[in-house]
């Protein structure tokens, strides 16, 4: 059964399986085990971070494309359905018909790109994604009027999704089942499943073929695969994945806008995540994504922490001061990179 | 001399602004194994490039079936039953050996008769068969390499050099592999720098030098003829034995 379900690609690393039940189950139960707004935001951000991560290590891991765009189909997504509700007010319709929209328009783009650019060098490829995400973050910006410009959105949603609505009359576990609870079950379940479907592509035929595609595309060739066809396939699919973690993210936030689906800021930190996780494996999405967003949620709050902890030391309590928090990030960053240069999965994995 | 199913005409193939091709021509018997042989840069393994796809001729025809593929996509080419097995072991090292054999199978699904053909030669593939090929010695690659091209019958198989720095055990497994594809009506081009090989299998000869075609023969002719393989390779057999 749990061998179907992951697609008979199981974690092969003792560790990793601990590490991953961890995250699932950690998840799984966020609403009832970690009380409070903070510790589910950061769950639920985790959740789409999964999907999103995890769909950019389709190309970058899987494929060997390196791209800049993610977060413009990402963007497509939130905009897609946060328009769409903001417009038609808070009902599933608008968000069927926002997503459908978002599907259509981020597909297209993905397949526009990909057909006209995949043919160049990987590095002109990069430069035109990037090009063609920073038109989009700047058209979204400047049609104000449609899009809230730098303000962007917010919006209703449906009913059983707002804060003020209760699924039970009494608590479950302690715990008022409100419309956010719902929207966080909404967001995580769907996030389980587009990640084992993705699973399941990356261990298909389809996905042998992108894996040696990204090892040597002349020996894919050689062998009757037109790898031109199969890394649109591949790009066309990572944007839609990307579109639906950007509806999710949009549910989640009752608003859209550039910062938070559109900026360059968040195409870095999907980067970063896959490389810290490990690419070509989609649990390092997992791994990755989740070190990630603990880290930029709940470091400053340690270092606040440990800072008081060590107000007798010298020198001490200032490095760890909570405003030197990005600094310590990239110093996590840069060690992790260093010890584990494939990646925390990769390394797991190889030395199981 | 049975009909050919390959035939270059006069084929020149630029590399850049290096003319490496300069009027090729020669004809692969249906059935037969032909040796492609010549020194070192005469032009071989760019030969099989081009036959491939992988560089498009600057002129010339090459005529596969009757069909001229000279300007068609290496995709087009693989899938009208051309395989490849390139020199440097072109295996995809970070899939197990078993997703190397399904990538060759064009339906998905490798026959189990013909697998177990495969491996009679190469038992090393069934051994590691869910191990990630990158962790193979070189021979098991080389190995894997043709057993790649051989898992679906082909109607021709462009192979380069197999032998080179491998093992003498698995040449001669590879010797009777070929051999038995020879007895199954298989049209091979074989690269190879190693004569004693090339003799052992080789139906016709082609001999290369300078990016032309120097000498056709039968391979048992040259084989016999210590003076010619000495005028045309540098080498007699007696020096390779």
């Amino acid at each position: 059964m749990l061998r179907t379900l992951l697609s008979d690609d199981l974690p092969k690393s003792r560790v990793l399986s601990v590490l991953l039940l961890v995250v699932f189950v950690g998840l799984a139960v966020a609403p009832f085990a970690f009380p409070g707004a903070q510790a589910i935001n950061t769950a639920a951000r985790i959740c789409v971070f999964i999907v999103l991560v995890a769909s950019y290590d389709l190309l970058l891991g899987y494929t060997g494309i390196v791209s800049f765009a993610h977060t413009m189909f990402y963007g497509i997504g939130a905009y897609g359905v946060g328009l769409s509700l903001f417009a038609l007010g808070g009902g599933w319709g608008a968000i069927g018909l926002g997503l459908l929209v978002a599907l259509v328009v981020g597909v297209a783009l993905a397949f526009a790109i990909g057909l006209f650019s995949l043919r160049v060098r990987a590095i002109f490829y990069a430069m035109i994604t990037l090009a063609v995400a920073s038109a989009f973050a700047i058209l979204a910006s400047q049609l104000s009027e449609i899009t809230g410009g730098e303000d962007g959105r917010s919006f209703r949603v449906p009913e059983i999704l707002r804060p003020g609505f209760r699924l039970f009359a009494e608590p479950v576990l302690g715990l008022d089942i409100s419309g956010r609870v719902v929207t966080y079950y909404l967001v995580f379940l769907a996030a389980l499943a587009l990640f084992l479907m993705m699973l399941r592509v990356v261990n298909s035929p389809f996905g042998r073929v992108l894996q040696a595609i990204r090892e040597n595309d002349f020996r894919a060739e050689a062998l009757g695969y037109r790898t031109v066809y199969y890394r649109t396939a591949a790009n066309c699919l990572a944007a839609a994945v990307a579109v639906l973690a950007g509806c999710l993210n949009a549910l989640w936030l009752r608003y859209t806008g550039p910062a938070v689906t559109l900026s360059l800021e968040i195409m870095l930190d999907i980067l970063l995540m896959v490389v810290i996780g490990g690419m070509g494996t989609l649990y390092g999405a997992v791994i990755g994504a989740t070190l990630f967003i603990l880290a930029q949620n709940y470091l400053q709050k340690l270092m606040g922490a440990a800072s008081a902890a060590t107000k007798g030391i010298p020198l001490l309590p200032q490095l760890l001061h909570p405003d030197r928090w990005l600094l310590w990030l990239g110093v996590l960053f840069v060690l992790s990179v260093y010890f584990f240069p494939t990646g925390i999965v990769g390394r797991l994995r190889r030395k199981a | 001399m049975a009909d050919p199913i390959l035939r270059l005409e006069g084929v020149h193939t630029h590399i850049g602004q290096y003319h490496i091709l300069q009027g090729v021509d020669f004809e692969v018997p249906r059935g037969e194994l032909t040796v492609l042989l010549g020194r070192n840069g005469a032009g071989k393994t760019t030969t099989l490039r081009t036959i491939m796809g992988l560089w498009k001729p600057s002129r010339g025809r090459v005529v596969f079936d009757g069909q001229d593929i000279g300007g068609r996509d290496t995709p087009d080419i693989a899938q009208g039953g051309i395989a490849y097995v390139p020199e440097a072991m072109g295996i995809f090292a970070d899939l197990t050996v078993r997703e190397n054999m399904i990538l060759a199978a064009r339906d998905g699904a490798p026959d189990q008769a013909r697998l177990d053909w495969i491996f009679s030669f190469f038992p090393a593939l069934k051994k590691f068969w869910s191990l990630a090929a990158g962790h193979l010695s070189g021979g098991q690659k080389q190995m894997l390499s043709i057993a790649r091209a051989v898992v679906e019958p082909r109607r021709l198989i462009l192979i380069d050099e197999p032998t080179k720095g491998i093992a003498p055990a698995i040449i001669e497994n590879m010797i009777r592999a070929f051999q038995d594809l020879k007895r199954s009506d298989t049209t091979i081009l074989l690269v190879e720098q190693n004569f004693r090989f090339a003799s052992m299998l080789g139906d016709g000869v082609v001999v290369m030098d300078d990016g032309r075609i120097v000498h056709r023969d039968r391979m048992a002719a040259l084989a016999g003829d210590p003076a010619a393989q000495t005028r045309l390779l540098g080498l007699s057999l007696d020096a390779h034995q």
